[in-house]
């Protein structure tokens, strides 16, 4: 039997960022993004969910120029840099407010695994599915 | 006596874009701003509401709907977007102002 | 606080970094290395012109890992490892070379 702290493994858990607020309005948005990259360096399983108003956080062509407040919305692009692969979007949450995936930025990651082969991060799912990520998280953090 | 109502809250959060247009009075004007422009996406149960209105205009501000990537195509009909001057006119033309927070 | 290059006067923070990215240029750049003691040359300029691009493109400095990555493409498989970076800037990557390719502070631990 392995010692965890014989071999120096840590125990990889499980983190959810659940996003359900628009961007902007409120500082949640951006929170959430900058404990998500402050966390990413914790090396642990990590997905972000987005639903509610949180589906606005991903809009393409946002130009924040004429209200004085950064355009965060590029870094959700990189997240995948920081091994953020996992993006998963309520379909219902698009619909009820007119969207649809062609309106979400395209996000993907390179697939170390897979000869760093281009790959969507983003999922849409339904909302049984999404009850059925967050059921199976060992932490989630709200936003 | 007709009033400028401002909205900036999304209207999926909370209700006061709905209660806004519907204490709207003839003549009135209601400018989305914030995240209240997201009230102005066709094809929403919000939209529907302040198309349903006719005796009230509709406007959304532009820096606001462009902050959010939402173009003139994802709008509603009937919604007008102004930049900020256009923000002050309202003001002007109206006799009072009145924010729905 | 501020730098003062040709005739200009730049702000930064209490740690060195520039408050107005867009007043960054390559004098500028230059001189806080200077007070860092570090002499730029070409490899620490490729390191600086990766992060201002980067940063351009996703509002934020990459990881570590892409970096590296990235340092490996453009000068070799030799250079492409943290150690590599330490020499070129010996307080880190992330610190140093953020500073003097005027962009903030790195917020997470790259």
């Amino acid at each position: 039997m392995n010692d965890m702290a014989d071999t120096g493994e840590q125990t990889i858990k499980k983190f959810l960022y659940v996003n359900r607020k628009a961007p902007y309005g409120t500082i949640y948005a951006l929170e959430s993004l900058e404990v998500v990259l402050i966390g990413a360096a914790f090396e642990q399983d990590v997905s972000l969910a987005f639903l509610d108003d949180g589906v606005f956080q991903l809009m393409k062509g946002q130009d924040t120029a004429d209200i004085g407040v950064k355009n965060f919305s590029p870094t959700y692009r990189a997240l995948g840099d920081f091994e953020v692969t996992k993006l998963f979007v309520e379909k219902e949450s698009l619909e009820e407010r007119g969207l649809s995936e062609d309106d979400l930025m395209e996000i993907t990651y390179e697939d170390e695994d897979d000869d760093w082969e281009e790959k969507p991060s983003i999922h849409l799912v339904n909302r049984s599915e999404l009850a059925a990520v967050m059921a199976e998280q060992d932490v989630i953090l709200s936003f | 006596m007709s009033i400028l109502h401002t909205v900036n809250k999304s209207p999926f959060e909370k209700q006061s874009l709905s209660s806004c247009v519907a204490h709207a009075s003839h003549g009135d004007a209601v400018l989305m701003i914030e995240d209240a422009v997201y009230g102005a996406v066709s094809g929403t149960a919000a939209a529907a509401q302040l198309e349903e209105n006719k005796n009230i205009s509709i406007y959304a501000l532009g820096p606001d709907l462009n902050a959010r990537g939402l173009g003139e195509a994802k709008l509603a009909e009937g919604v007008n977007v102004v930049d900020y001057n256009g923000f002050v006119e309202l003001a002007v033309e109206h006799d009072k102002t009145q924010s729905w927070l | 606080m501020s730098y003062e290059v040709n005739g200009a006067t730049v702000e930064h923070d209490e740690e060195g970094y520039i408050t107005d990215l867009s007043a960054w240029n390559k004098d500028l750049a230059a001189l806080i290395a200077k007070d860092e003691n570090i002499d730029m040359n070409d490899e620490h300029w490729e390191v600086v012109n990766f992060l201002r691009d980067y940063y351009e493109e996703y509002q934020i400095a990459p990881a570590v890992r892409v970096l590296i990555k990235a340092v490996k493409k453009s000068m070799g498989k030799e250079k492409g490892n943290n150690k590599y970076l330490y020499t070129l800037f010996p307080y880190g990557p992330a610190k140093q070379a953020c500073k003097i390719a005027g962009l903030p502070k790195p917020t997470g631990c790259v």
